[in-house]
């Protein structure tokens, strides 16, 4: 028998496979190639206190072995949310957690104090976001603003408080500690790395946006290298994604540290993968006699 | 991976059946799709993906023709990059992971009674094979080519086909608006793909006329489920899903009223 339980902040998902926001909607959309109830947790599109309209097109540009998107955090606000996309995700037997995005400090407190009393799990705070002018990376590339926000939140927040992180620092073992000092109950990284790419035959920028985020498979060595170091700077538990494609990417992450993982641009490439990789772990602990997933998390030093 | 017996959309290797060369850099592409065939309409699309790991978002290709007897699909696509240039190399026998059919489609429950024009613009001509096949009204078929032309014939069995080239080598010389005017011609609905400007003058065409028109947008897409909202456009009322002025091209068109969205 072998045990793929893991438990954040004392709420237990039943493996580690989580997806990444804003890749996965909020599940129904990749509900039609997978089933939800295999998932460790659904974590949501952003959700802000009113609706966002995001950015002009184009949004997306692929880049080699990656993408970049610049989508602004679109997204209907915290009432379509709680009346549509909770109701929803409660259908099904997985863990609940919501992006939280604001341009304010007010803004990311309306939203959840708003969550306070619905039925979700996990309150998860994009402070990372690079294709926002107005909050999202501003409050994430400076100590001080990390741990201040982070207690702003902690001590209004019902649920467990996951920050999560951007690439786009010098230091990410800091930037981990003010989550910390802060009183994060989780952080989760990476964010997408700021890019860019330009159309040589129109010379012009392919995003509407100028700049957009970097995700994929190119970028896992960097999510990997910083989970390790999150993980040598911070007690708390860490949620690692970056690139994750295959269930031994994913294995990668556990390894470095990580007690759980997201998978985001991979569902653009495979809607079933999610699900393939939770079983990819499950296969992976069976071949190598492996019975509690636990034994993995933060297993190479 | 069914869910709620709904085995439409979904992703898997298809086999090449043929691949032929129809202009310059426009390649017919038939592929054995088995169910997914049987659930395409016209005016959907297919996400290809290509074999080179490096490239990862799959192209998103419409529906030129579906067979539903032998389960195959035809998907007529312009080698626009590196991506569709390896499509291109596929033969019969080869292989390809397709996600699909994703998108609306272009509503087919037409009063037979009324006269339509179907209209596309460049590779926006395509999908107006299969639509030609579905609507059972009287079709009028208004081509926009540079100058090569392509499946102009194979239209030619369903309507009476126009053709307008930018050169004026074929047909018309100018846009699918000036073959209206050349000819005269009249009807009460519109169907019509191809490029933005193209599709914003057939929507005052319309309004002015007071005409339906349907068009079917593109926009760069990530996940074609609806998922990651990269492919929005500009909608007049407000969207159902994010509450904004944002629909989602893959999911919620690609085809729509033109009335709808701003262009």
């Amino acid at each position: 028998m072998i045990n793929t339980k893991v438990k954040l902040a004392g709420v237990e998902l039943k493996n580690p496979v989580m997806t990444a926001s804003g890749t996965f909607g909020s599940g129904a959309e990749y509900g039609e190639f997978v089933d939800l109830n295999r998932l460790g947790a659904v974590v949501t599109k952003g959700v802000a206190n009113v609706p966002w309209a995001g950015n002009p097109t184009p949004r997306v540009a692929e880049v080699c072995g990656g993408m970049l998107n610049a989508i602004g955090l679109q997204n209907p606000g915290i009432d379509v949310f709680v009346k549509r996309d909770i109701p929803f995700l409660r259908q099904y037997d997985t863990r609940i957690v919501v992006n939280v995005c604001g341009r304010t400090t007010e803004d990311y407190l309306e939203v959840v104090e708003r969550l306070g009393e619905e039925p979700v799990d996990f309150l998860e705070i994009n402070i990372s976001c690079p294709n926002v002018k107005e909050g999202g990376i501003a409050f994430g590339q400076d100590p001080k603003a990390v741990e201040s926000i982070t207690k702003a939140v902690r001590e209004r927040a019902k649920q467990p408080v996951i920050m999560k992180l951007s690439p786009n620092v010098t230091d990410i073992g800091e930037m981990a500690r003010a989550a910390e000092a802060g009183g994060a109950d989780v952080i989760s990284l990476i964010n997408t790395l700021t890019g860019m790419k330009i159309d040589t035959k129109r010379r012009c920028f392919v995003l509407a946006n100028k700049t957009g985020g970097m995700s994929g498979p190119a970028i896992k060595p960097v999510a990997v290298r910083m989970v390790y170091q999150a993980a040598c700077a911070v007690k708390i538990p860490i949620i690692g994604m970056g690139g994750i494609a295959t269930a031994e990417d994913a294995l990668e992450f556990i390894m470095a540290g990580a007690t759980a993982v997201s998978v985001g641009t991979a569902n653009f490439f495979n809607p079933y993968v999610t699900v393939e990789i939770a079983e990819g772990i499950e296969k992976y602990m069976e071949e190598n006699g492996v019975t509690e997933i636990t034994e993995l998390i933060g297993c190479v030093k | 991976m069914e869910k709620n017996g709904n085995a439409g959309k979904q992703k898997r290797e298809a086999r090449v059946v043929s691949q032929e060369c129809l202009a310059g850099g426009i390649y017919s592409m038939w592929i054995e799709a088995m169910d997914m065939a049987a659930a395409a309409r016209a005016g959907q699309f297919f996400s290809l993906y290509t074999k080179d790991a490096s490239r990862l978002l799959p192209r998103p290709i419409s529906i030129c023709e579906i067979d539903k007897g032998q389960g195959r699909l035809r998907l007529v696509y312009r080698v626009a990059g590196a991506g569709t240039e390896e499509f291109s190399r596929y033969r019969t026998g080869d292989y390809i992971t397709v996600l699909g059919p994703l998108g609306n489609g272009f509503p087919t429950e037409e009063n037979p009674k009324k006269r339509a024009f179907l209209v596309g613009g460049g590779i926006g001509i395509p999908p107006m094979l299969q639509l030609a096949k579905e609507l059972a009204c009287e079709k009028q078929i208004l081509l926009g080519y540079r100058d090569e032309l392509f499946l102009n014939r194979e239209l030619a069995a369903y309507g009476s086909v126009w053709v307008a080239t930018e050169n004026g080598s074929t047909g018309t010389k100018g846009n699918v608006l000036d073959i209206i005017r050349e000819h005269g011609l009249t009807a009460d609905v519109i169907y019509a793909c191809g490029p933005v400007p193209m599709l914003r003058a057939l929507k005052e065409y319309a309004i002015r006329h007071s005409m339906e028109c349907w068009i079917s947008l593109e926009e760069r897409m990530a996940c074609g489920v609806g998922a990651c909202l990269a492919c929005v456009c500009q909608s007049k009322e407000i969207d159902s899903h994010s509450h904004v002025h944002n629909k989602r091209i893959c999911k919620d068109g690609p085809v729509f009223a033109a009335w709808e969205v701003e262009l």
